[in-house]
């Protein structure tokens, strides 16, 4: 934290860009691209990252847009203020690519994950799963005898940390979707 | 195109996928296509047979029908275009395509593709063109559908040439070819999303035009997006320097958008560039950057660059600004527009500039100047590479003529020795540094220029990479001149080996070479052997007044360096004039880097 209490990296809280544009400090962004649903277009993403060297930590793409045929691809990314701006203007001028949207810099943003977790048990250790799910507001969508399959929507954090409690209690398998987020308000 | 087309019920007309693919190209205003058939485009060669509209170049290898669109495309400003077939075909375009994106030449390729119903399969000659060529492309298409055609090539021709120009490619499988369905002209195609801005912001222009009212040591750093923008830019830069009195350099994409004969001409810059522009360039107070990457080879060790200037960048890609130099002004927009737009605000606050500052940075330059940073030592007995490109200066000075280049130490002697007076002359493959792109790329100029004198400096290395597409000039009678400085030698490795490997020169030798007088009859064309420096003229005067093509083999010093010379990780400052500058100044860290 800085002393004007502002998170370092973020410019979300204030109209003016505090960051030292010099300093080398790694951001996560949350990119929104929207995209013409064609062939090849998730390729020529992600070839772009791979291609000049930029992280990728989740990505989700789906039509979005039926009758236009618009796909929006959300990527979380990491890199120094350069490389965001970077990543954003290369982007951009692909060709089916109509915007490019920093979700962490255009202000609060929703972000949610869906994951499944697979924990297999008996006896206390599936009651305390099942306690600790209720309490995660994760849903049982199949159980057997010796097995749960919980749903949770969240924060990545959020199901970072579920994944956590799970882990001693027989947690076999785990499937994210990566995040899908939107701007708030309006 | 009538006599078998149908209208159809809206007015459109129905046709092969074949003829629609010739039918565009005629309406895009294509009057050339350089190619090579193949199994995959049997069918659009079928049309191209019955036309005559559009003139087909057969190329020897599609790598040079490649470099001819190039050379087509940045001699006339127009699109060049190549067809290809399937399979090898496409991949043999490649290096083209890589070095028109990072060269921003505008050139549509179309191949050709196994049937769509065998896309995926293994099929004789197939290839993932359009996977294979997505990043060597600004945009590519795999055509699945006849209906689609002829809208995806007018929209190739779209995307090619708006904004920052660039190779694109459109695959065709067959049986798209041999589909019929309505043809669809240009004026009717969606309108594309893709339409780049080419206003700049005016608050940021009336930002530069502040500073460079009061700027003391002012430098214009231009590049090839001047000569891309189109000739109203040149003129614009022209006008600019004038009326401000600040000096100009450019980079080697960018020559001849300022003439060599201006009074603000600096030469010149980066690694192989003027002392003078070097130096400038470290040293300016405001550096204004006109359609220029700051490219490794201009910039030179990053943390030193022009360490006490302010930076504005005009360029109208947008992930060109601030991604590799941080700059004070970024100006979005096509470089002609900006231009503009930077004079007429120039001009209405009052035409102001610092005359005493600039007084003082002239005399600064000047002294620089003096230093005479392209001298070297001729000699009597044998020819210096330097000392031809002077020679063929002289003798073709004043003449309608464009240079092509191979890539190596005669490129770079080339952009030191010759003068270029305007844009559009000078064909060099400066991003992607591709030997063999001069010999093709000269027939693909002089296609388009059939009186002009068209030369390509070469080197004996890089000219064998190509030389197969002499066959292509004999046969559509292409005038060019190869102007081969021979120093048995790959000049500029064996350079760096000299200069950073302990002068052990592997396999820097041209071993077994041809004898070019020879090979020059074997082909049909003229040879020309010269050795002696007395002799140089003449050979000179003998190939410009042969009507034909020309390999001309200039025997030059062996082992001669290309200086100055900026090593790699050096800042501009530091840069070696002579051979006598090259002792143990380039450490391991620099080694690494090429």
């Amino acid at each position: 934290m800085s002393p004007l209490n502002i998170k370092q990296g973020s410019t979300s809280h204030s109209a003016y860009d505090l960051r030292d544009p010099y300093a080398e400090v790694i951001e996560a962004h949350t990119l929104a691209v929207i995209v013409d649903n064609e062939a090849g277009v998730l390729a020529r993403v992600i070839g772009l990252f791979s291609g000049r060297g930029y992280n990728i930590d989740s990505l989700t793409v789906a039509e979005v847009d039926h009758t236009g045929h618009r796909s929006r691809i959300t990527i979380v990314t990491r890199g120094t203020p350069q490389i965001i701006a970077q990543i954003k203007a290369q982007l951009a001028r692909i060709v089916p690519v109509h915007e490019v949207h920093d979700l962490t810099e255009e202000g609060p943003s929703v972000q949610r994950e869906l994951a499944l977790f697979k924990v297999v048990g008996r006896g206390e250790h599936r009651i305390e799963a099942l306690r600790l799910a209720e309490i995660f507001r994760a849903h049982v969508v199949d159980s057997t005898l010796e097995s749960f399959v919980f749903e949770m929507t969240g924060t990545p954090e959020k199901i970072d940390s579920f994944a956590e409690l799970m882990r001693p209690l027989g947690l076999r398998e785990i499937a994210r979707t990566g995040v899908a987020a939107l701007s708030r308000g309006v | 195109m009538t006599q078998t087309g149908t209208q159809s019920m809206t007015g459109q007309q129905a046709m092969t996928g074949a003829r629609m693919v010739v039918q565009a190209l005629k309406d895009q205003g294509v009057d050339v296509v350089f190619g090579y058939p193949g199994g995959a485009v049997l069918p659009i060669y079928d049309e191209i047979f019955q036309q005559n509209d559009i003139r087909h170049i057969l190329v020897r290898h599609e790598q040079g029908a490649i470099h001819m669109a190039e050379g087509y495309a940045r001699s006339t400003g127009k699109v060049g275009v190549a067809l290809v077939t399937s399979g090898p075909g496409a991949t043999n375009a490649v290096t083209g395509l890589v070095d028109a994106l990072m060269d921003s030449i505008p050139i549509v390729v179309l191949s050709g593709q196994v049937p769509t119903f065998m896309i995926g399969t293994d099929g004789f000659q197939e290839a993932d063109t359009v996977g294979i060529t997505r990043p060597c492309t600004k945009m590519n298409w795999l055509v699945k559908d006849t209906a689609d055609l002829a809208a995806t090539i007018h929209q190739a021709f779209h995307v090619s040439r708006s904004g920052r120009p660039g190779p694109v490619l459109v695959d065709i499988p067959k049986d798209v070819q041999f589909a019929t369905s309505d043809y669809v002209v240009k004026e009717k195609i969606k309108v594309s999303h893709y339409q780049p801005k080419l206003k700049g912001d005016i608050d940021q222009i009336t930002r530069l035009v502040e500073m460079l009212e009061t700027a003391e040591r002012p430098i214009l750093y231009t590049g090839g997006g001047v000569i891309n923008s189109g000739p109203a830019a040149s003129q614009l830069l022209r006008e600019l320097a004038e009326a401000t009195g600040f000096p100009v350099t450019s980079t080697l994409m960018g020559l001849g958008a300022y003439p060599a004969s201006g009074k603000n001409w600096l030469g010149m810059l980066g690694m192989h560039g003027l002392y003078e522009a070097n130096l400038a360039m470290h040293g300016c107070d405001l550096m204004i950057n006109i359609g220029a990457r700051f490219d490794d080879r201009i910039t030179g060790r990053i943390k030193d660059f022009s360490p006490t200037s302010r930076k504005a960048h005009i360029d109208i890609d947008a992930s060109s600004i601030n991604k590799v130099i941080r700059v004070d002004v970024p100006i979005l927009g096509d470089v002609g527009h900006v231009l503009e737009d930077l004079l007429r605000i120039w001009k209405s606050r009052g035409r102001k500039v610092n005359k005493d500052g600039l007084a003082k940075w002239w005399k600064q330059i000047n002294e620089w100047r003096a230093v005479k940073c392209l001298t070297y030592t001729n000699s009597t007995a044998i020819i210096k590479p330097q000392y031809a490109l002077e020679r063929l200066e002289a003798l073709t000075k004043g003449m309608d003529r464009y240079i092509t280049t191979e890539v190596g130490q005669h490129q770079m002697w080339a952009a030191q020795f010759l003068g270029f007076e305007g844009p559009n002359r000078w064909m060099t493959s400066g991003g992607l540094g591709t030997m063999g792109y001069g010999l093709p790329a000269s027939i693909g100029v002089q296609i388009a220029h059939p009186e002009a004198l068209v030369i390509n400096v070469a080197g004996e290395a890089s000219w064998l990479m190509n030389m197969q597409e002499m066959g292509t000039a004999m046969q559509f009678r292409a005038p060019v001149k190869q102007f081969i400085l021979n120093n048995e030698r790959l000049g500029m490795v064996r350079q760096w080996q000299e200069l950073l490997h302990g002068e052990r020169y592997s396999q820097s030798w041209s071993e077994s070479l041809p004898d070019f007088v020879k090979l020059a009859e074997a082909f049909g064309c003229k040879g020309i052997k010269v050795s002696d420096p007395k002799d140089l003229d003449e050979a000179i005067m003998e190939m410009i007044r042969y009507d034909g093509p020309v390999i001309f083999d200039c025997l030059v010093e062996k082992h001669e360096n290309c200086f100055p010379m900026i090593p790699s990780g050096k800042p501009h400052n530091e840069m070696l004039l002579g051979d006598a500058d090259t002792q143990g100044v380039i450490g391991a860290k620099g080694a690494v880097l090429v």
